[in-house]
């Protein structure tokens, strides 16, 4: 278990589980498309604690590889951020709203 | 000594990290929240010079609280108006949110805490953006070159998207 006082990769892991809990929380509660995506960009800091965490803390023959994987999380979550805003301000020229409450254009 | 440094350093950063978070999802204000966010991020870096990713921490100060966030402001500022209703109308929605976000949390605590790592003998303390910069040409070029790729498709993507008509 954890004990408080030397750091262990559970203080690491834990630490990224609070932030990727905190962004779902975000992610579900929010109504507001941009805060949503903020939300997810949380999230991914969650994961990337966590495999540093990883990098750091676990024997492996590659020692290094949590930390590449990290640099390609933030990668695809920049293309993610860029085209999500494109998209919402796309939604926003079309219908004047960002709620997502009022976007079910779709919705069944 | 360092170590007990190492500590309370880990406890204030991620303090301001989960913080930053709690803020972000609670302020009503938009800009407000993308200030809590940037406070969250720089956090969040200063717990990779924590983990010996003075690399990693880099990329997020200039990534994250930078860049991202300039694209989040411009989102939040093309978009005027937008102020959530607050309240009661949607606290099932809240209440369901926090219900997953909660479960989440206790089954990740309890894999994550009840899981035995084959942990490291030594920990190493050798800075690492060269040698992640040798990687990044050797053995992990193609998918270095895959994300150039990536980034080339969203940005061409999000400007087509976002075009006037």
């Amino acid at each position: 278990m954890v004990d408080p006082t030397t750091l262990t990769l559970n203080h690491f892991l834990l630490l990224g589980a609070v932030l990727f809990a905190v962004g779902l929380y975000g992610a579900l509660a929010r109504r507001n498309a941009v805060i949503v995506l903020m939300s997810i960009e949380l999230m991914f800091n969650g994961v990337n604690v966590t495999l540093l965490g990883f990098s750091r803390y676990i024997a492996s023959s590659a020692p290094l590889l949590g930390q590449i994987f990290a640099i390609f999380i933030i990668t695809v979550a920049a293309a993610e951020a860029a085209v999500g805003l494109a998209i919402i301000i796309a939604v926003y020229r079309d219908r004047k709203t960002i709620q997502l409450d009022d976007i079910h254009l779709m919705k069944w | 000594m360092t170590e007990l440094f190492t500590t309370i350093g880990f406890y204030a950063f991620g303090l301001v990290a989960v913080g930053g978070a709690v803020g972000m999802v609670a302020a009503r204000r938009l800009v407000h929240s993308a200030i809590f966010l940037v406070a969250s991020f720089l956090g969040v870096a200063a717990i990779y010079l924590l983990l010996r990713a003075d690399f990693l921490a880099a990329v997020q100060v200039l990534i994250y609280a930078g860049a991202i966030m300039i694209l989040m402001l411009f989102g939040i500022m093309l978009t005027p108006n937008q102020l959530e209703d607050g309240g009661r109308a949607h606290l099932g929605q809240k209440v369901g949110a926090a219900l997953v976000a909660i479960s989440f949390l206790a089954v990740a605590a309890f894999s994550l805490l009840g899981t035995k790592w084959p942990l490291a003998q030594t920990l190493s303390e050798q800075p690492t953006t060269e040698e992640i910069g040798r990687l990044l040409l050797s053995g992990y070029v193609l998918p270095f070159e895959v994300a150039s790729v990536l980034l080339l498709a969203a940005m061409v993507g999000s400007i087509w998207i976002a075009r006037e008509d």
